[in-house]
């Protein structure tokens, strides 16, 4: 048997969790330097299981794990990645990782943040890998209660709002994707909740009923994404959650939906993403659109960051609308490049709340004067949020578009909208932030340490990277993305 | 040649790092020294590359950036004439202006940053001209604006300087959006960013006639943003907030050229699409016309300059869209030098009075000596008086422009002649002419670290022309290796002897009113004062955007903002309070109706059972009592029924 590297990778972060409950309470250091431990070695594991990894093989799992669960109802305990879902892995494993590094600046109830922040990690891991529809389900719930109570407990002020709004919104979802879940067993022949036996049988499922249960995987994921309008538990989840939890929110959890859309939705349920691809595609122009004014509006830093994430997501789900291996490609690296550019802005928003205790973009101005590394950092990732070329944003956003204008031309000119609108807002801010005279009230402001340059730095050389080379993670998801649309072509 | 285009585009790159990461430690002037000589490294190799160019070692050099889908992504330069002399352009301006900068930005306490900013912009620009393909063409193009953003608000604590990057870059990103759907465009119906396979596919006449005229047209929007031609001109005279040196290359020689450039560039999409080609000619003789009246009212020496920037470029535009890329880019080439020189000129003269504005100077010619023979040899070039450059270049648009046709067109074109001459000869004369004024009085030449490279430029403003010299020069069309068959060339005496005339006759007028002083210029200001004010505000571009644009676009913003709060997520919270209620009806429900059944039953077994328990005494003998009785009640019942 070969070496089941992805559920070491999965539960690697649960050992951890467990020796974390053994420690005693006030060993604070010990229990972040374990909690970092276990997730670079996370890390470290799927950094193996990249590099053994062919992106070639499309059409075939690979590092397959298959063992009987439940055999009463055919569930099945199946892992396997593919070139859609091992990016996603390195980038849950890598934003783990240095957002663990940032959650040194916790200061209450350790060892419970580090034990629950393990445990997501671990849910989020297993929801990329698992390939049996219960077990996917198992994970999108797990995730979901150490999300609650790490937003609940560490949060800021209204978070006890904002993890209820963020937990029964994202509950609600997952119970009508359950519906859809369910309704996929008892239709399937003979009954299954494997993926790839259902993808194997998609031929069979009627049209309509392809339909009524790509809407209800959809609410799931559309609420995850989020798509306008299940968008709003978002912004409050994020300005309440503690900086890595945001990191990991912005990250991680929002590329669930993307993915669950490409992994679940497409594949088994091809003619209803079909019929909803010119929704799907002009809802992902309103996320453009409306998420930068929205975002142009907000007053609180961290705030205008989430509605950005509103706007990048759009191009998502544009360039995954478009079916074309282009657009796809586009969509997932926007994916993978939204996680690292978004997840950067959170440390770095963190990094600013730490000191200043306040997130209002008016109460700051000057900065640049007194901490102009932070300056110069921030700035470079607001354009990399912005789609500047030779940096990350722009090569996935370009090639969503150059995707999907072939399929809605109209619709990807509004999205040039976003674009200028996006490049306003966060240059507005950063000279309402950055530049002029500085406020007299931050003139002793200190600027980063070494501990958050080491958080930060590794996604800013990402960026760049992938900004000029952008190969290095093409390759990886080119053949699976290539596959699917030929896929999805032929099932029209 | 890939590795001698590679020196060239990718020497300033390492020159940015080094400073921009050990900048601060080295201090000045330390800090200066890897990128002059990164820049000095790039201009050589520019040099060598135009000459192998014109020995025929030119060509299109394409690598594989990286595969998506079906297709590959290519990178690559194409060594041609063109991109030769635009390299050599760029990197000599901007070598000259590095050293100049050396002595100007001294006791900046951001001086290692300057310099980095200033590499990367020319890492940048460089990429642009030596691109292959439009895709490649637009990342530099979006580089170039980032460090122009960057430069113009280097002195970010002046509010000035900070809001003016910032309209810079979002103006022109509008139009560079335009230019991304003109690419996407292209790329869509011919499967190719690069150049040379889509205007070769123009000229088999594989695209459709609309199409061809909708890509140009988008690669035009891109173009007016870019080179600030109507009605995005109004981040130009703003710009001028940055360190005049990079008003100097970046706002005047080279990237706000990179829209004439573009536009050269595409000639075939523009040959092949008349329409926009009039689109083109016409906006750029407005631009012209329009920037120049508004020169004739500035004060401030580097608007008057910024002004007579958007006229010239408008004035290139003008010639490309009447069908002369050979005009067009040949007065992009001359203005380079004598602009930049213009520019350094009036730094010297910023650097020494502390004022940008020239009623506060005057009489600087005797104290500036080389300043100021430099600055009106730069005038007279850009007024197009022979034998300098801007003569010839001028002569070659205004032959286009006559050979074209259209009134207005040609109206704005030699008319705008005049109004050069004019405002440039107002501005020498209110500088270097007559007494000194209070800001003067101390003033004094600059060092040599300045005025070296303005000599050399000046030099530069001098000769560049001779090429289209009849009967001397190979003619710049040979030099730029561009193709004339159609085009017109050559020297025009007739429109060279009114244009000429015209320039004397603006010269002459300055002198009179500003030296001579035969009439009072503020009488003429009184006497036409609804026209002075409309150029005064610019024709009001500034404040119809301000509140249309900054204003508007913000107000809507914040109207989705409220939108977003209220209904959207006020759905979500409302459908929660809903949800609530509906629980503390049923809550009601429960207590008051199935509970209060259950206690009703409850009550009801109660009161039975209240009735009933005062048979149960527990006493026996009472028991007995009503058992007889039963027994007696029974038999008298059963004897009855007997």
């Amino acid at each position: 048997m070969a070496f089941p590297i992805l559920t070491v990778t999965v539960f690697t972060p649960v050992v951890g969790m467990i020796v974390i409950l053994l420690l005693p309470e006030r060993w604070v250091n010990g229990i972040r330097a374990i909690s970092v431990i276990f997730t670079a070695i996370a890390l470290a594991f799927s950094i193996w299981a990249l590099a053994q990894f062919d992106p070639n093989i499309t059409g075939a799992m690979q590092f397959e794990e298959f063992y009987r669960w439940i055999p009463s109802v055919d569930v099945f305990y199946h892992l396997g990645v593919d070139g859609l879902s091992m990016p996603l892995i390195i980038l849950t494993t890598l934003l783990s990782f240095l957002a663990a590094i940032a959650s040194f600046s916790i200061k209450e109830r350790v060892k419970e943040y580090f034990a629950l922040y393990l445990l997501l990690e671990a849910g989020m891991l297993g929801v990329f890998v698992a390939l049996d529809l219960f077990l996917f389900y198992v994970f999108w719930e797990v995730m979901l209660v150490p999300m609650y109570f790490l937003i609940g407990i560490w949060g800021g002020e209204k978070r006890e709002y904002a993890a209820i709004k963020f937990f029964l919104y994202t509950l609600l979802g997952s119970v009508i994707m359950l519906l859809g879940i369910l309704a996929l067993y008892f239709t399937s022949d003979p009954h299954t909740f494997d993926m790839v036996e259902l993808m194997r049988q998609q031929g069979t499922f009627l049209r309509t009923f392809q339909i009524v249960v790509f809407l209800a995987f959809y609410v799931g994921f559309a609420i995850k994404v989020p798509v306008f309008p299940f968008h709003t538990w978002l912004p409050d989840a994020h300005v309440e959650a503690p900086t890595a939890i945001s990191v990991l929110l912005a990250g991680v959890l929002l590329k669930m939906g993307g993915y669950g859309l490409l992994r679940v939705s497409y594949p088994i349920l091809a003619q209803g993403a079909h019929w909803f691809a010119w929704p799907l595609a002009i809802l992902g122009v309103i996320n453009i659109v409306y998420g930068s004014l929205v975002a142009m509006a907000q007053k609180d830093l961290k705030k205008l960051i989430a509605y950005s994430s509103v706007g990048h997501m759009g191009f998502v789900l544009l360039g995954a609308a478009a079916m074309t291996p282009t657009g796809l490609n586009g969509a997932m690296m926007q994916m993978i490049n939204h996680g690292v550019i978004t997840g950067a802005l959170f440390l770095l928003v963190g990094v600013l709340y730490d000191r200043a205790h306040t997130r209002e973009i008016a109460a700051f101005s000057g900065l640049a004067v007194r901490v102009p590394v932070y300056v110069g950092i921030m700035s470079f990732t607001m354009f990399a949020s912005l789609g500047l070329p030779g940096l990350s944003g722009f090569v996935s956003e370009f090639l969503a578009l150059v995707g999907s204008f072939p399929v809605f031309p109209v619709l990807v000119i509004i999205s040039g909208l976003g674009i200028v609108i996006t490049a306003a807002y966060f240059l507005w801010t950063i000279r309402r932030m950055f530049l002029g005279k500085l406020n007299e009230r931050w003139a002793t402001l200190p600027d980063m340490t070494f501990r958050e340059l080491v958080t930060v730095v590794p996604l800013m050389i990402l960026m760049v990277l992938i900004g000029v080379y952008p190969s290095i993670l093409i390759k990886l998801m080119n053949p699976a993305m290539t596959e699917l649309s030929r896929l999805m072509t032929a099932l029209k | 040649m890939t590795w001698l285009a590679a020196i060239v585009n990718f020497t300033p790159l390492l020159g940015f790092l080094i400073a921009i990461l050990w900048g601060k430690r080295l201090g000045e002037p330390k800090a200066a020294i890897a990128p002059v000589a990164a820049l000095g490294v790039s201009f050589a190799a520019s040099v060598a590359l135009f000459v192998r160019i014109l020995l025929g070692h030119g060509g299109d050099f394409s690598f594989t950036w990286f595969a998506v889908g079906g297709y590959e992504l290519h990178v690559g330069f194409q060594l041609d004439r063109f991109g030769g002399l635009m390299a050599l352009v760029v990197t000599t301006v901007s070598f000259m202006i590095h050293i100049y900068s050396t002595g100007y930005m001294h006791g900046d306490k951001l001086y290692g940053r300057y310099f980095a900013y200033l590499n990367l912009f020319s890492a940048a620009m460089l990429g642009l001209v030596l691109a292959n393909n439009y895709l490649q063409a637009f990342i530099f193009w979006e580089l170039v604006g980032l460090t122009s953003y960057l430069l113009i608000g280097f002195w970010f604590e002046k509010p000035e300087a900070a809001n003016a990057g910032m309209k810079a870059f979002i103006t022109t990103r509008l139009g560079d959006v335009g230019l991304l759907i003109g690419i996407l465009l292209v790329f869509t119906v011919t499967g190719t960013f690069h150049f040379g396979t889509l205007f070769g596919l123009l000229e088999h006449g594989a695209l459709a006639p609309a199409l061809v005229v909708a890509a140009a047209l988008l690669v035009f929007a891109g173009a007016v943003g870019k080179s600030a031609q109507l009605p995005l001109h109004v981040w130009l005279p703003d710009a001028m907030e940055g360190p005049t040196p990079v008003s100097a290359l970046i706002h005047a020689a080279t990237m706000v050229a990179a829209g004439v450039y573009l536009v050269a560039r595409s000639f075939p999409l523009f040959v092949a699409a008349s329409a926009a080609s009039e689109v083109v000619a016409y906006v750029g003789a407005a631009t012209a016309l329009m920037a120049a009246t508004i020169a004739v009212v500035q004060v401030d020496i580097k608007r008057v300059l910024a002004y007579s920037t958007i006229s010239q470029l408008g004035y290139m535009m003008l010639a490309l869209g009447c069908g002369s890329q050979t005009a067009g880019i040949f007065h992009l080439y001359t203005h380079a030098f004598f602009k930049a020189l213009l520019f350094l000129g009036a730094g010297a003269v910023i650097h020494a009075c502390h004022t940008n504005d020239m009623r506060e100077m005057g009489g600087l010619g005797r104290r500036m000596k080389g300043t100021a023979i430099t600055f009106v040899v730069a005038a007279l070039a850009l007024a197009g008086i022979p034998p300098l450059s801007g003569f010839f270049s001028k002569d070659e648009i205004l032959v286009a422009v006559v050979d074209h046709g259209g009134w207005f067109l040609a109206f704005a074109a030699f008319f705008t002649v005049f109004l050069t001459a004019f405002y440039m000869f107002r501005a020498i004369f209110l500088t270097f002419g007559g007494d000194a004024k209070e800001k003067a009085a101390g003033a004094h030449e600059a060092p040599w670290k300045m005025l070296g490279p303005m000599v050399f430029l000046c030099l530069l403003a001098v000769v560049a022309g001779w090429v289209g010299i009849p009967g001397v020069g190979p003619g710049f069309a040979e030099i730029a290796g561009f193709h004339v068959h159609g085009e017109h060339h050559g020297f025009n005496f007739g429109a060279a002897g009114a244009s000429l005339a015209l320039a004397l006759g603006g010269i002459a007028l300055a002198w009179a009113l500003y030296h001579l002083k035969v009439y009072p210029v503020a009488k003429i200001y009184k006497r036409f004062r609804p026209i002075a004010f409309v150029l005064e505000r610019k024709y009001f571009f500034d404040d119809v955007y301000g509140f249309l644009f900054v204003k508007g676009t913000v107000a809507f913003a914040r109207a989705w903002g409220i939108f977003d709060n209220y209904v959207v997520d006020g759905a979500v919270n409302g459908s929660a309070w809903l949800t609530v209620m509906w629980a503390k009806f049923k809550g009601w429900f429960d207590l008051a109706v199935v509970d209060g059944l259950v206690n009703f039953a409850g009550w009801i077994t109660q009161g039975f059972g209240k009735v009933f328990r005062r048979i149960q005494t527990g006493y026996v003998q009472e028991y007995l009592l009503v058992l007889a009785c039963g027994v007696v009640a029974i038999l008298i019942a059963v004897l009855i029924m007997i």
